[in-house]
């Protein structure tokens, strides 16, 4: 039995603690926004954040969440309004979308260290983060579009 | 309710519901198609919805291919004056039940967006307060289109936002993966590791005592262990013991492929075109000679091949993330022996397509398997699975001579392409006969040349091969562009100007060569360690060209720092989606410039995951910039036609700036590495 919360709710999983975080999410807790594409933490799709820092849901095991507070792209804003979320929709980045909840992942935790960051810290913060539609271009600029609406207090 | 066609419905409330039979792969389809719709319908965009269609060829084949399977670009381009013509005809009907509600005549009558008014009265109906006098009008066969200058959306600088990025960047978007069926297991599928072998024998034993795991199955490819979760069955997986019949592709290696094309290229291929005689112009001279080599390469969507499947005994509910709605409708009536019209098939939200999708492989494991363990079964691949098992845009070898003229120009253009023909591997092509698909940006060369030779020698070895982003072109521009600027080299002709000048007759490569050199400053100085690479294509109905700006660090990791690219497509519809796609196709191309290679041991594929077969990352990621040409010529393609000139247009510039000629993709950088 594993005792965790995500986004927001108490859960307690009866699983084998080996299970990583990922499945766990999307196959017991059914929130299927999180993603897997590569199960070796190589592609970034399935990441979340464990207490606030992000984190490939695939390499984590559940056992490594106990305790502890998970967020996923379904508990990042209640409406659908996070400036990241916004940004997204208004420069109409996602193709096909699969990368998208990690890629959204990876940028909040990098906008909530850095709330104004350069191209540099943004090549940093998303490397770990493929896009197979080839959406990087407008993901840099619905990065820094999203510090500016934040920055502006829109919210 | 007002149904006037298959497209598009009409409810009291105004609520316009359109049926989108192209699936979404990220191409904007469930956008694009619903734009067209409401345009020439007038209608409120915010009254619109959205459905995809079943499959369902009778009602929503595509009207040029006959078939329910969407690959080629086909999305806009076959469907445009369908679609056009089946909204100008509900829209003449709603005018039609004003005018007779209003005793006027329909001359009068106009729309604004979702209502019909009669100006000289100032009187209006709502498109949902019509919907039942519409109904009973017959529908007009030659509707009167829009001209371009009513359009709201078509071809406008702003089109609507993409109605399915709400979901999508807050995680309720449904892919195949997120499908969740009433009593569904979860299915995994142990695979010969050698290409095209079988299962000999396995133990189960082992696997069944993973907890969770309910049963093991034989299936067409290997071995099914079905599970209550995802994890449960790749742990069950894991413990499976099977022997394998390796098959005749037991002993294949790359090295082998490369050694038995570069033999074959040694024979006469196929005439795919012939003007002149080439061989006798270059029989005369000293030709200019090249090699260049390609890789197999794999699609890797980003959302592993899966489908989930629900056999009963009179009917099969397939939900699959498809390309090709109409053959998952056939495979799995096939396999179930049941009518087709007992088969539904959902189609989900696509993690990417490429090409990849349009194949049926990941429909038959589901049906198999749920139709041995009798429940609703998810078959989900690894990424393992997805690389090691796929259909590879095919590697070939490509010999090409030519002469110059004393002015510069060819003289002769020999080029004779080695490789498989997906095609006629597929079934789709006669063996013997030429490949389209595997001479395709060869055999239809733009340039003026005087003598004109290409060949294709069929040389399968096995590997299946399937259609990958751009297919033959992805390969052959890749080819005739390097080569075309070595024919500008030795002529000693700015690339750029030698093209133009050879483009007489192609005054559509022409425009869009122009655009994008005069876009990207063609000419102009560039900072010392950069230089500037160009290329030209037709592919899929539409022109596109491409240049790049690149520079090499000292360890010969080349860099593309701009790419500027020019596209015609004829008609644009959704600009701010055109331009996706070239910046998508820019990602897909140079992905493949700088990693893309599959290589095969022992008949096995000798890659697995993503740090064996990269992908570009945001790092890496040039500026791209688009420009598009509205030509007002028939809608041509826009998946695809991003692609082809891209590598070429970045090796042309490694070429301008170091003077080393890459001819084998992926770029080496071992070649461009300085001491």
């Amino acid at each position: 039995m594993i005792a965790l919360t995500v986004n927001g709710t108490a859960y307690r999983l009866e699983t084998a603690p080996d299970m990583p975080l990922l499945w766990a999410i999307r196959e017991l807790v059914g929130l299927t926004g999180t993603k897997y594409a590569c199960g070796v933490a190589q592609c970034g799709a399935c990441t979340v954040h464990l207490d606030g820092a992000p984190v490939r849901a695939c390499v984590t095991p559940v056992a490594a969440a106990a305790g502890r507070t998970v967020t996923t792209i379904e508990g990042l804003a209640p409406k659908t309004d996070h400036p990241l979320q916004r940004a997204w929709i208004e420069l109409q980045v996602p193709q096909c979308g699969y990368c998208q909840s990690g890629q959204i992942m990876a940028a909040a935790a990098l906008l909530a260290q850095k709330p104004t960051p350069t191209d540099a810290d943004i090549d940093a913060a998303m490397a770990g983060n493929i896009c197979r539609c080839g959406t990087y271009q407008r993901i840099r600029a619905a990065i820094h579009r999203a510090a500016a609406l934040a920055a502006g207090g829109a919210r | 309710m007002f149904e006037p066609n298959q497209w598009l419905r009409i409810d009291r409330d105004g609520v316009v519901t359109i049926t989108s039979s192209v699936p979404e792969m990220g191409q904007g389809s469930m956008t694009t198609m619903p734009m067209i719709i409401a345009d020439e319908l007038d209608a409120d965009w915010s009254k619109i919805r959205v459905e995809q269609a079943p499959a369902d060829p009778a009602r929503y084949a595509n009207p040029v291919t006959g078939s329910q399977s969407y690959g080629g670009s086909r999305g806009v381009r076959d469907h445009l004056a369908t679609w056009r013509k089946a909204a100008a005809a509900a829209r003449q009907m709603l005018r039609e039940a004003a005018a007779r509600e209003w005793n006027v005549p329909a001359s009068e009558v106009e729309t604004e967006p979702g209502v019909v008014v009669h100006r000289p009265s100032g009187r209006r109906l709502l498109y949902g307060q019509l919907v039942d006098r519409a109904a009973g009008l017959t529908v007009p066969q030659n509707p009167t289109l829009k001209t371009k200058d009513q359009f709201r959306f078509i071809g406008r600088e702003t089109p609507p936002p993409r109605l399915d990025l709400p979901m999508k960047v807050n995680g309720t978007a449904v892919f195949g993966l997120d499908v969740t069926v009433p009593g569904m297991l979860v299915a995994s599928i142990e695979r010969c590791p050698v290409l095209g072998g079988t299962v000999q024998a396995f133990d189960a034993t082992a696997a069944q005592a993973v907890p969770g795991v309910r049963h093991v199955v034989q299936v067409s490819s290997g071995v099914a262990v079905v599970a209550d979760g995802t994890w449960a069955a790749l742990s069950g997986r894991r413990a499976l013991q099977v022997t394998w019949d390796e098959g005749p592709l037991a002993r294949l290696t790359s090295e082998q492929i490369s050694r038995e094309y570069a033999k074959a290229a040694r024979q006469p291929g196929l005439a795919a075109k012939t003007v002149g005689d080439a061989a006798g112009v270059l029989a005369a001279g000293t030709p200019l000679e090249a090699v260049y080599e390609v890789p197999f390469l794999e699609h890797a969507c980003m959302e592993p091949m899966n489908a989930t499947a629900h056999v009963t005994a009179d009917a099969c509910h397939v939900w699959a993330p498809t390309q090709n709605p109409g053959g998952t409708r056939a495979v799995a009536a096939r396999l179930t022996g049941l009518p087709p019209e007992r088969v539904t098939v959902t189609t989900t939200l696509l993690g990417g397509g490429f090409g990849r999708r349009g194949e049926v492989d990941f429909v038959r494991d589901a049906v198999e398997t749920s139709r041995a363990v009798r429940v609703p079964v998810k078959v989900v691949w690894t990424r393992e699975d997805d690389i090691r098992h796929g259909f590879y845009r095919p590697a070939t070898y490509n010999v090409l001579r030519a002469a110059l003229r004393p002015d510069g120009r060819p003289a002769a253009w020999w080029h004779r392409v080695v490789g498989p023909g997906i095609l006629v591997q597929k079934g789709y092509a006669r063996k013997g006969g030429v490949d389209r698909a595997a001479v395709a940006g060869a055999a239809d060369l733009p340039y003026d040349v005087d003598a004109l030779q290409v060949e294709w020698v069929d040389k399968d070895l096995g590997v299946p091969v399937g259609f990958w982003r751009s297919v033959g072109s992805s390969q052959n521009t890749f080819v005739t562009e390097s080569f075309v600027d070595e024919l500008a080299h030795a002529a000693r002709k700015d690339p750029y100007a030698y093209r133009r000048a050879l483009l007489g007759k192609a005054p559509r490569h022409r425009a869009v060569l122009e655009l994008a050199a005069t876009r990207a400053g063609w000419g102009s100085p560039l900072r010392s360690g950069l230089a500037r690479g160009i290329a030209v294509a037709f592919s899929y109905g539409s022109y596109a060209a491409h240049v790049a700006e690149v520079s090499v660090a000292p360890d010969g990791t080349p860099r593309v720092h701009r790419i500027v690219c020019a596209i015609d497509c004829g008609f644009p519809v959704n600009l701010d989606q055109i331009r996706a796609q070239m910046e998508g196709g820019a990602v897909y191309a140079l992905t493949a410039a700088l990693y893309g290679r599959i290589t095969l041991d022992r008949g096995r594929v000798q890659q697995s995951n993503f740090h064996d077969y990269p992908m570009l990352r945001m790092a890496e990621m040039p500026k791209v910039e688009t420009h598009i040409v509205d030509s007002g010529e028939a809608p041509g393609g826009l998946g695809e036609p991003g692609v082809p000139s891209v590598a070429p247009a970045v090796t042309n510039a490694i070429f301008a700036l170091t003077g080393t000629r890459i001819r084998r993709l992926p770029i080496d950088r071992e070649l461009l590495r300085r001491a």
